[in-house]
C-alpha cells in the first residue's frame, strides 16, 4: 500500500505544542504582536482580511486518504466546511480562530501533516508534477527528491532567516509540469548518456511584481550532488541576496543584478566546499525514500466496458477526453478531478468532497491523491475498467466537470474576498468568465487554454504564466484589471505581456470574449491552441480587438 | 496603521482591527470594540482620532493591527466604508454568505450588496 506519510509525527507533535505555548503567551500578553507574528508565520498562520488563515503544506502535492480525511475534519470542525487548494500544493483554511489553531496542528500532526515553513523567509513547500510516479513520459519519480529536500530543509538553522521566501520545484520528465522556470530553484530530472539520473538546475525564476524566468545554471548535476549543490546556491543567495529592500530580496533579483555567470562561479566554488561534507548518508536515505515511493502493484486486466461506456455516454466520453492523462502502466490512467464546476470558487473543496475523494482513492486509486498546482486534485492510478464507476460517483458529488485544461478551469487566487494583500477580487471574475463561455457553449471548441487571475501584483494566481493573465488592481478606489497575453508555465516558459490599459470589472468578460473571438477567427485549425496561434500571429490582432474603440 | 489621510469632517474615519482570539473584524466604539461596523465611532477630528488610535494600539491583548480607515457618514448618520476594501471587510466575501453578512444577519449585509 502506498504511504508517503512523513515519519516525523513526534517532531510534529512537539512543534504543535511549542506553538500552543506561543499562542498562550500571546493571549496573556507575554508576547506582543510584533514578537508573535514571526512565530505564527513559521507555523503557517496569517491574519487575513476577515480572519486568520492557516496554510497547510501538502508536500510535493501527495496526500493519502487518511490525511485527506483529516483536512476534511479541520474544515468541518474548525472552519466553515471547506478548504482552498493553492497554486503551490497547499491547502488554506480561511476562518480558523487563533485559539483553535493549536488543536488543528495537533490533528494534522497525528497524520504527519503540518504547516511548518508554509510562510516566512524560508524554504517553502517543495512542489512537483501532480502526475509524479504515474506519468507515461517520466524519467523518474520526483517525489523522493522532494521528500529529501523537505526533510533536509525543515527547521534547517541556515534557512530560517533567508532574505525572502524561497521556492523549489521538481519535474520528473522533460515536459515541465511543475513550472520550474518560475521558481527560485527548478530541477528537471533527466538521464545522461550512460542512463544515470541527474538534474538540470534552473535558478532565479519567480513571479510577483518583477516576474522573471529562471535560467539554467547547470545542465546536468549528478544525482548524489543534489543537497550540496542546493546548499551552495542558497548559501550564495543568503550572503549576496538583497536585504535592504524586501521587493528586491528574491534570488531572481540577485541573479539579474549580478549576472548568471558570476552566480554560477560562486555557486560552483561554494559547491566544492560543501560537497566534501556529504559522506553519502543522504544518498542512503534517498534510496530508502525511493522504496517508500515505490509504485503500487498495478493489476493486469482488460479495459472492461470502458470503450462501450464511452460510446454510450457522451458526457462520460467528454470527461475522459479532457480529464485523463497518460499513465506508465498498461490499462491505467491518471484522473484529474477539477474543482472548477459552474458557480464554484476555483480550488475550494468541501469536507464532503474531500471525504469522497479519500474513499474513491481507496476504492479505485491505490490510496493515492495529489493536489495539483492548478488547484485541482489528481487520482494518479486508476484502471480504465474502473473509470465509469469512478465517474458516476464523482458526478453524484458534482465533481465530474469535464473541463480540465479548458477555459473554465481557471486558476485564481483568493483575491480581496479573503486576502489582506490583495487590491481587487479574483473569484467573481473567474466565475463570470467561466459562466460566460459555458453560456456560449464554446468551451470544447476553444480547446486548451490557460487563464490565470491574481488579485494583486504578488501574483499568487500566477497570472504572468496564463495564456491569458488577469491582474486585479486598485485604480483610484475602483477595481481594475490588467490583461496579459502569451504567458506559459509549461511548454515554452514565457511571461505574459500587457497589450494595453486595464478594464473595469464589468468589462473584463467582454474583453476576454473579444480575445477568444479573435482567436477563433484566426486559428488555422481547431487543433491550433490559443497559445500557439498567439505565438504565430503576435499580439497585434488581439490588441486591435481589445481596444477597437480606441483605434 | 493609519492609511495616510487626516480625519476631518470631509474625510471622517473609523478605527478598525481584528479580534486577537477570533480573528474577525471589529470596530472601535467608545474606546471598546464592536462586531457591528454600523456601530463604529466616526472620527472627524484628527487629534481625537490619533489619540483613539493610540488607545486602540495599547489594547494588544484584545485586538490586532488597529488602523484608521476612511469612512463616510451614511444617510442614517452611521459610518459607511469609503473604499471597497473596507466594504469587503465590513460585509464578508462575495463567494459565500460568510463573515459579517452572516454574523450580523441583516439584509444590509447580503452578498454582493457592497
Amino acid at each position: 500500500m502506498f504511504d508517503a506519510r512523513p515519519q516525523h509525527n513526534e517532531y510534529l507533535r512537539h512543534r504543535a505544542q511549542q506553538f500552543r505555548s506561543q499562542v498562550e503567551r500571546r493571549l496573556n500578553g507575554s508576547l506582543t504582536e510584533d514578537e508573535f507574528r514571526p512565530l505564527r508565520l513559521m507555523n503557517g498562520v496569517y491574519l487575513q482580511l476577515h480572519a486568520y488563515m492557516l496554510r497547510v503544506a501538502i508536500p510535493y502535492g501527495t496526500i493519502s486518504p487518511d490525511q485527506m480525511r483529516t483536512l476534511a475534519l479541520l474544515a468541518e470542525k474548525w472552519d466553515k466546511g471547506y478548504g482552498h487548494w493553492t497554486t503551490r500544493q497547499n491547502i488554506q483554511f480561511n476562518w480558523p480562530k487563533l485559539i483553535d489553531i493549536p488543536d488543528m496542528l495537533d490533528a494534522l500532526a497525528e497524520v504527519g501533516l503540518h504547516a511548518i515553513q508554509t510562510s516566512g523567509n524560508t524554504i517553502r513547500n517543495v512542489t512537483t508534477d501532480a502526475y509524479a510516479g504515474a506519468a507515461a513520459d517520466e524519467v523518474a519519480d520526483p517525489r523522493p527528491y522532494g521528500e529529501l529536500i523537505r526533510q533536509w530543509s525543515t527547521d534547517h538553522a541556515e534557512y530560517q532567516f533567508l532574505p525572502r521566501k524561497f521556492k523549489i520545484a521538481i519535474t520528473g520528465s522533460e515536459k515541465d509540469r511543475a513550472v520550474i522556470a518560475a521558481h527560485d530553484i527548478g530541477l528537471r530530472l533527466r538521464r545522461d548518456d550512460q542512463g544515470a539520473i541527474g538534474y538540470q538546475v534552473w535558478i532565479g525564476g519567480g513571479l510577483g511584481r518583477t516576474p522573471m524566468l529562471g535560467q539554467v545554471v547547470r545542465e546536468f548535476l549528478p544525482e548524489a550532488d543534489l543537497l550540496p549543490y542546493l546548499e551552495a546556491i542558497i548559501a550564495v543567495y543568503n550572503l549576496s541576496g538583497r536585504r535592504d529592500n524586501k521587493y528586491k530580496a528574491r534570488l531572481k533579483i540577485t541573479v539579474a543584478e549580478r549576472g548568471l555567470e558570476v552566480m554560477r562561479q560562486e555557486i560552483e566554488a561554494e559547491f566544492l566546499n560543501r560537497r566534501a561534507a556529504f559522506t553519502g548518508v543522504d544518498q542512503d536515505y534517498l534510496a530508502a525514500l525511493k522504496g517508500l515511493f515505490a509504485a503500487p502493484a498495478f493489476r493486469e486486466a482488460d479495459e472492461g466496458d470502458y470503450s462501450a461506456r464511452r460510446a454510450d455516454h457522451p458526457a462520460f466520453r467528454s470527461w475522459t477526453d479532457t480529464n485523463l492523462a497518460a499513465h506508465k502502466a498498461p490499462g491505467y490512467v491518471s484522473v484529474k478531478v477539477t474543482f472548477k464546476a459552474p458557480g464554484q470558487t476555483p480550488g475550494d473543496a468541501s469536507a464532503e468532497q474531500m471525504r469522497l475523494l479519500a474513499d474513491l482513492a481507496e476504492r479505485y486509486g491505490h490510496s493515492d491523491l495529489r493536489i495539483s498546482h492548478d488547484q485541482n486534485v489528481v487520482l494518479p492510478h486508476v484502471h480504465k475498467s474502473d473509470l465509469f464507476a469512478l465517474y458516476q460517483e464523482l458526478r453524484g458529488a458534482g465533481l465530474a466537470t469535464a473541463n480540465a485544461g479548458l477555459i473554465s478551469d481557471i486558476v485564481a487566487c483568493p483575491g480581496m474576498d479573503y486576502c489582506a494583500l490583495a487590491t481587487a477580487r479574483s473569484i467573481p471574475i473567474a466565475q463570470e468568465i467561466a459562466d460566460h463561455f459555458r453560456a456560449r457553449d464554446l468551451e470544447e471548441d476553444i480547446g486548451r487554454i490557460d487563464i490565470r487571475i491574481s488579485g494583486c501584483i504578488n501574483a499568487c494566481g500566477h497570472h504572468h504564466l496564463g495564456h491569458i493573465g488577469i491582474l486585479g488592481l486598485d485604480r483610484a478606489g475602483v477595481e481594475n484589471y490588467q490583461i496579459t497575453l502569451g504567458g506559459d508555465g509549461y511548454d515554452i516558459p514565457a511571461i505574459g505581456q500587457r497589450p494595453g490599459a486595464g478594464f473595469p470589472a464589468e468589462e473584463v468578460v467582454g474583453a476576454i470574449d473579444r480575445i477568444i473571438d479573435t482567436y477563433l477567427e484566426l486559428r488555422e485549425s481547431p487543433e491550433e491552441r490559443f497559445i500557439d496561434a498567439y505565438r504565430r500571429v503576435g499580439v497585434a490582432p488581439f490588441k486591435a480587438a481589445l481596444y477597437a474603440a480606441d483605434a | 496603521m493609519s492609511k495616510g489621510f487626516t480625519p476631518s469632517p470631509a474625510t471622517p474615519a473609523v478605527i478598525t482591527a481584528n479580534d486577537l482570539r477570533q480573528g474577525h473584524c471589529v470596530w472601535m466604539r467608545d474606546g471598546g470594540w464592536t462586531d457591528d461596523p454600523r456601530e463604529a465611532q466616526l472620527f472627524e477630528d484628527e487629534a481625537i482620532a490619533e489619540l483613539a488610535l493610540l488607545e486602540a494600539m495599547a489594547q494588544g491583548t484584545l485586538v490586532v493591527g488597529p488602523y484608521l480607515a476612511e469612512a463616510r457618514r451614511g444617510p442614517d448618520g452611521r459610518p459607511e466604508p469609503a473604499h471597497f476594501r473596507e466594504a469587503f471587510r465590513r460585509r464578508g466575501p462575495s463567494n459565500y454568505f460568510h463573515g459579517k453578512q452572516a454574523d450580523l444577519g441583516s439584509s444590509e449585509f447580503e452578498a454582493n450588496n457592497v
